[in-house]
């Protein structure tokens, strides 16, 4: 693979939302640039504190009612009607997170666990906490600090510096 | 491809540097080559080096998680004993492949 001319050197990852792909994009692409050595800063917000919140970190579900990519095993249709089952999105869930650990994808606690053992740093939206109720008791060790979204743009600056949203 | 010479003994090497045999190794190599990293090696990076490629001679993907649950050191010390990037680095050091793993 050729350098780039001018490499990345920070990532600043926004996560937004609290379904178990989606914290698991921000968690993988978080990792993996911790991994590389470029300096990683994340910013959960919104329903993507739940990925933060001690009570609910470890029961992160998938939908499986308007979700059009989901299938079931043998990659047959999924229909949103068998999703409105009770247990339903527990189970899909549960067995997402089975094929995961096959791979040796780390749990959500462990991969914060991972990422600050590297030296990224996780922090948690200000604003949404408020509205969440939430305090920072609530939240994982792991996070640094609970932020203004400008006190995030603050650190988001210098060159090589790309924000991402997830 | 390119060739270097380690502990006298001549290697060939990808293009960035990793071994492509890694039967090719010796621990002095593994020291020379830190070297030429900036690092210098104690015992504890030695068996962080043993145990991938271990993990490697057995086929199995190489993770920072399974570094971590190695006994040997735990990630934050990864990081501290091979800093930067410490899986291609190590890698690199141990004579194995570029990883190819995202977590």
């Amino acid at each position: 693979m050729q350098k780039e001319e001018a490499p990345l050197k920070k990532v600043c990852i926004i996560c937004a939302k609290g379904t178990l792909e989606d914290v698991y994009a921000t968690l993988v692409l978080a990792n993996g640039a911790v991994m590389e050595g470029i300096e990683t800063k994340v910013f959960f917000t919104f329903f993507g504190l739940d990925a933060i919140t001690k009570k609910r970190m470890n029961s992160l579900h998938t939908a499986v009612v308007g979700n059009p990519s989901m299938r079931l095993p043998g990659n047959l249709p999924f229909p949103t009607l068998l999703g409105i089952l009770p247990g339903m999105e527990a189970l899909a869930s549960s067995m997402m997170k089975k094929e995961m650990e096959k791979l040796d994808i780390p749990t959500v606690p462990e991969f914060l666990e991972m990422i600050t053992a590297g030296g990224g740093e996780i922090y948690a939206c200000k604003l949404a906490m408020e509205m969440f109720k939430l305090k920072k008791e609530d939240l994982a060790d792991e996070v640094k600090d609970v932020l203004t979204v400008g006190d995030f743009y603050a650190m988001c600056g210098g060159n090589g510096t790309q924000i991402i949203f997830t | 491809m390119a060739s270097k010479t380690y502990a006298g003994k001549t290697v060939e090497v990808t293009d960035e540097g990793y071994f492509v045999n890694s039967s090719d190794w010796t621990v002095e190599m593994a020291h020379e080559i830190a070297k030429e990293e900036g690092l210098s090696l104690t015992d504890k990076h030695v068996a962080v080096l043993n145990f991938i490629r271990d993990k490697h001679a057995k086929g199995e993907v190489l993770t920072i998680r399974a570094i971590g649950k190695s006994g040997i050191v735990d990630i934050k010390g990864f990081y501290e004993l091979f800093p930067g990037s410490p899986l291609k680095l190590a890698s690199k050091i141990a004579g194995i492949p570029k990883p190819s793993s995202c977590v």
